[in-house]
């Protein structure tokens, strides 16, 4: 690598080693890139994909607009006052927000295998393709 | 199932890949180290299967407060391998059974990786995000309103046509902003990718993010980019522009089939 950090880093030059982008960087910012992007490769514990679903689902409505999430064909949370951001009470403390995410699990769960049947999510065929094959290279080299 | 397991930050080239690990620390204090296989290099720590196992990983990944430490981690551990050298980052909670697992997978993605190297080699990510506010947006020049209370209700009209007005004035600069932006950030930056506009729970205030831009700029043009994309919103009341990085090019670490 032929470039100094100082150039590598553009802007920073030293000061502050990768800009703003360390611990302080917008938890919004991070989460689009670490969980929306970078490298999909199929690793050997492989979150159920249901789950994957429901938690990209979820941090969109966090990071992303309703009108977005419409726009992607999800609506449920209409019907369902607990989603709502009109028929929610703010949430202040982040143990009532985990009980909160883990309630709507389950109704999720059942919301979202309605949803992949009748329409499919945008994501789901780029998702499940991959982790198909790692499962037989897995299964090749394990046994 | 074990009680370790191995989870995966980032591949790259061998070369400065032990540096890059030096000192870093991943997820839950373990240090970060590099396993090598088909003339690539990962960044890897040792995780305890409890919280990276099928079970664990679910649990953790569904609290936010969990997420964001796992997040930030992994965040942390590519940012600071990417001020020593270009690396790839891999997807949130990438977890294999041991090394052997990481060895095998670069074997078999070795050739997409070090292509996908060689096209990021030199360049960096840069977020920009414009926002509209219209609690910002000057007023258009006051019309002397009549200040006699004879009649509330035309001066309510008159009040809620200004407002309309001021609406119309922040659309309009908000758009040309937005192209003035978009031209600039052209014409330095080698790729461009949309991100969703951050409007949920997250989102950071004030205003209403309209675009939400991921540049991959080369390296050494990083002030003259932010100079570029800041400039347009400039004396224009109510539309800010904020930049963000410069980033890991997780935006662009794509394989092309997808």
């Amino acid at each position: 690598m032929s470039d100094s950090m100082a150039d590598r880093m553009g802007s920073s030059r030293g000061t502050t080693p990768y800009g703003q982008q360390g611990s302080s960087a917008n938890l919004a910012d991070i989460l689009e890139r670490v969980l929306d992007k970078g490298i999909v490769i199929a690793g050997d514990i492989q979150i159920n994909l249901l789950d994957i679903e429901l938690l990209t689902i979820k941090l969109r409505l966090l990071v992303a607009s309703v009108d977005k999430a419409k726009e992607m064909g999800i609506d449920w949370w209409e019907h369902d006052p607990s989603l709502s951001s009109r028929a929610r009470p703010p949430v202040s403390s982040a143990a009532q927000r985990g009980s909160e995410l883990s309630d709507e699990n389950a109704r999720l769960r059942a919301e979202i295998a309605e949803l992949r049947a009748a329409v499919g999510l945008p994501e789901a065929p780029a998702r499940e393709a991959e982790p198909a094959e790692a499962v037989e290279a897995e299964e090749g080299r394990t046994r | 199932m074990t009680a370790e397991l191995c989870y995966l930050y980032a591949v790259g080239r061998p070369a400065e890949l032990d540096e890059a690990a030096e000192g870093v620390t991943g997820q839950d204090g373990a240090a970060v180290r590099t396993v090598y296989a088909a003339g690539l290099g990962a960044l890897v720590s040792t995780v305890s299967a409890d919280r990276f196992g099928e079970e664990g990983l679910k649990a953790q990944l569904e609290d936010l407060d969990r997420l964001e430490a796992v997040a930030r981690c992994h965040h942390g551990v590519v940012a600071a391998a990417y001020q020593r050298t270009t690396v790839l980052p891999m997807r949130l909670a990438s977890v294999y059974l041991d090394d052997a697992g990481v060895t095998a997978m670069l074997r078999e993605r070795g050739e997409e990786f070090l292509a996908m190297l060689s096209q990021l080699e030199g360049h960096v990510e840069w977020g920009v995000k414009i926002y509209a506010d219209p609690g910002r947006a000057v007023p258009a020049p006051a019309r002397p309103v009549p200040p006699s209370a004879e009649s509330p209700g035309r001066a309510y009209l008159q009040r809620r046509q200004e407002n309309r007005r001021n609406q119309q004035q922040l659309h309009r600069d908000v758009e040309a902003v937005v192209s003035r932006v978009a031209e600039a950030a052209g014409e330095l930056a080698a790729a461009r990718v949309a991100h969703r506009p951050q409007q949920g729970e997250l989102a950071t205030g004030p205003g209403e993010n309209v675009t939400n831009d991921g540049y991959l700029v080369p390296s050494g043009h990083g002030e003259a980019f932010r100079e570029a994309v800041t400039r347009p919103a400039g004396g224009v009341p109510g539309v800010r522009v904020e930049v963000t990085g410069p980033w890991a090019p997780y935006s662009f670490a794509v394989p092309r089939e997808r």
